[in-house]
């Protein structure tokens, strides 16, 4: 299961890294995002607000299901999917491949989005790098219910304008947790209760792809 | 002989649609068999319940010893090797990287999939791009899996289709080399075909049988 796992995330991002769809698609957007919520909110009150932990992650959010989307639409050609299955891989592990691969994609472009927090909604930088290790958790966990969601509508390209729909709602305690959890340290409190949030949906999405993916990829 | 095929009254049903409507075959191993009908006919949905991508509705059937109503399919799909009529790769991946995925998926050696690039030809332009490559590249391409594959069962679905002259001439020389190391072969076309490894056709229509 790990060595397929390793395979199928060096495959996603060897996709990523040649097509460099998010590079030039979903960044510019997630900054654009990022960069209309501080003109909306106005150039004091961006400041003042701590608005910036929450809209980081409403636009980290959004990115992931542009994310997903693209992460499932490579495995979704009726043509591939036939000839990818019957090389007979271990489906937890294309699960987790896919899902690492997807983590590291989306860290990346957080990493980003940081730095645009930083600037256009003038989020401290202090309270940033200390709120890193859980972005990076609400991130990670974010790639798991991505990719499970995203199998989901693999199968059916009309389904694939289902995604949001489907992943929203169960996105919704990371949002709450993540930002919660940035503010906190940007208020220069403990980020700690909020943690539990983040690891347990880690876990629980981590553990129901493992069991559903390959049967939502027969489906 | 045990047949590596044997279907009795295959039924395969999609959106409550009988894409098969009660098939019986039996294939025998070391043998070619052409399946051939109209557009809609069934050809496509006979191979992937072959390759155990299709789930068996009613009737009874094994292929390569494994019942297709009890067998877990991941267990068929791992034994068979499959070409279907639209495009079988990654596409922003290169030739030499989407074979090597699929060398290190199979636990075969990589240096197969230089020599099986250079059996089809497309040794120039392994390192181009699948969605670059033409229609026929991307046939070689496929056929060029198929060998690293090396599978029991080889599941054709229209392989001459976008294949030039020589390319034709190298498929007829693949699959004689198949059915003489004692693989089964079973491809599809619209209209029969000429080749030294085909030894039985199958006609197709509305999903069964014909005479």
């Amino acid at each position: 299961m790990i060595r397929v796992a390793g395979r199928v995330a060096r495959k996603d991002l060897l996709i990523e890294w040649r097509s460099r769809v998010l590079l030039w698609q979903v960044v510019p957007f997630g900054a654009m995002a990022l960069l209309l919520a501080g003109l909306a909110l106005g150039p004091t009150r961006a400041g003042s607000s701590g608005a910036g932990p929450g809209l980081y992650y409403l636009v980290m959010v959004l990115v992931t299901l542009l994310a997903a989307q693209r992460s499932a639409q490579v495995e979704r050609g009726a043509g591939t999917r036939a000839s990818v299955a019957t090389l007979g891989l271990d489906p937890a592990g294309v699960f987790l491949g896919k899902a690492l691969a997807l983590c590291v994609e989306l860290w990346a472009i957080g990493l980003v989005l940081g730095a645009g927090t930083v600037l256009f909604l003038h989020t401290a930088l202090r309270a940033a790098l200390v709120a890193s290790p859980s972005i990076a958790a609400t991130l990670a966990a974010l790639a798991a219910a991505g990719t499970l969601y995203g199998a989901l509508t693999t199968g059916d390209g009309s389904a694939a304008t289902l995604l949001p729909v489907l992943a929203l709602p169960g996105f919704s305690p990371l949002l709450i947790a993540g930002e919660r959890s940035f503010s906190a340290a940007a208020a220069g409190g403990a980020t700690g209760s909020w943690w539990v949030i983040t690891l347990v949906a880690l876990v629980v999405y981590l553990a129901a792809g493992v069991v559903l993916y390959g049967v939502l990829e027969d489906a | 002989m045990t047949p590596v095929v044997a279907l009795r009254d295959a039924v395969v049903v999609a959106g409550g649609f009988p894409l098969l409507a009660g098939v019986t075959l039996e294939i025998a191993p070391g043998t070619g068999t052409l399946l051939v009908g109209a557009n809609g006919a069934g050809k496509t949905s006979l191979l992937r319940l072959l390759g155990g991508l299709e789930r068996l509705a009613a009737g009874e059937g094994s292929v390569l010893g494994l019942d297709l109503r009890r067998a877990d399919r991941r267990d068929l799909r791992r034994r068979v090797g499959w070409l279907g009529h639209d495009g079988s790769f990654y596409d922003d991946l290169s030739a030499r990287e989407n074979l090597r995925f699929a060398a290190d998926a199979l636990g075969r050696p990589r240096e197969l999939v230089d020599a099986a690039l250079e059996r089809v030809g497309l040794t120039p332009r392994a390192a181009t791009p699948t969605r670059r490559l033409s229609a026929g590249q991307r046939r070689r391409l496929a056929l060029a899996w198929l060998v690293v594959r090396r599978a029991e069962l080889w599941l054709l679905d229209e392989p001459y289709a976008a294949l030039d002259e020589d390319g034709r001439a190298l498929l007829d020389e693949l699959l004689v080399d198949v059915v003489a190391s004692g693989g089964t072969v079973v491809a599809s076309a619209h209209d029969p075909v000429r080749s030294p490894a085909i030894t039985a056709t199958v006609r197709l229509a509305g999903g069964r049988v014909v005479p």
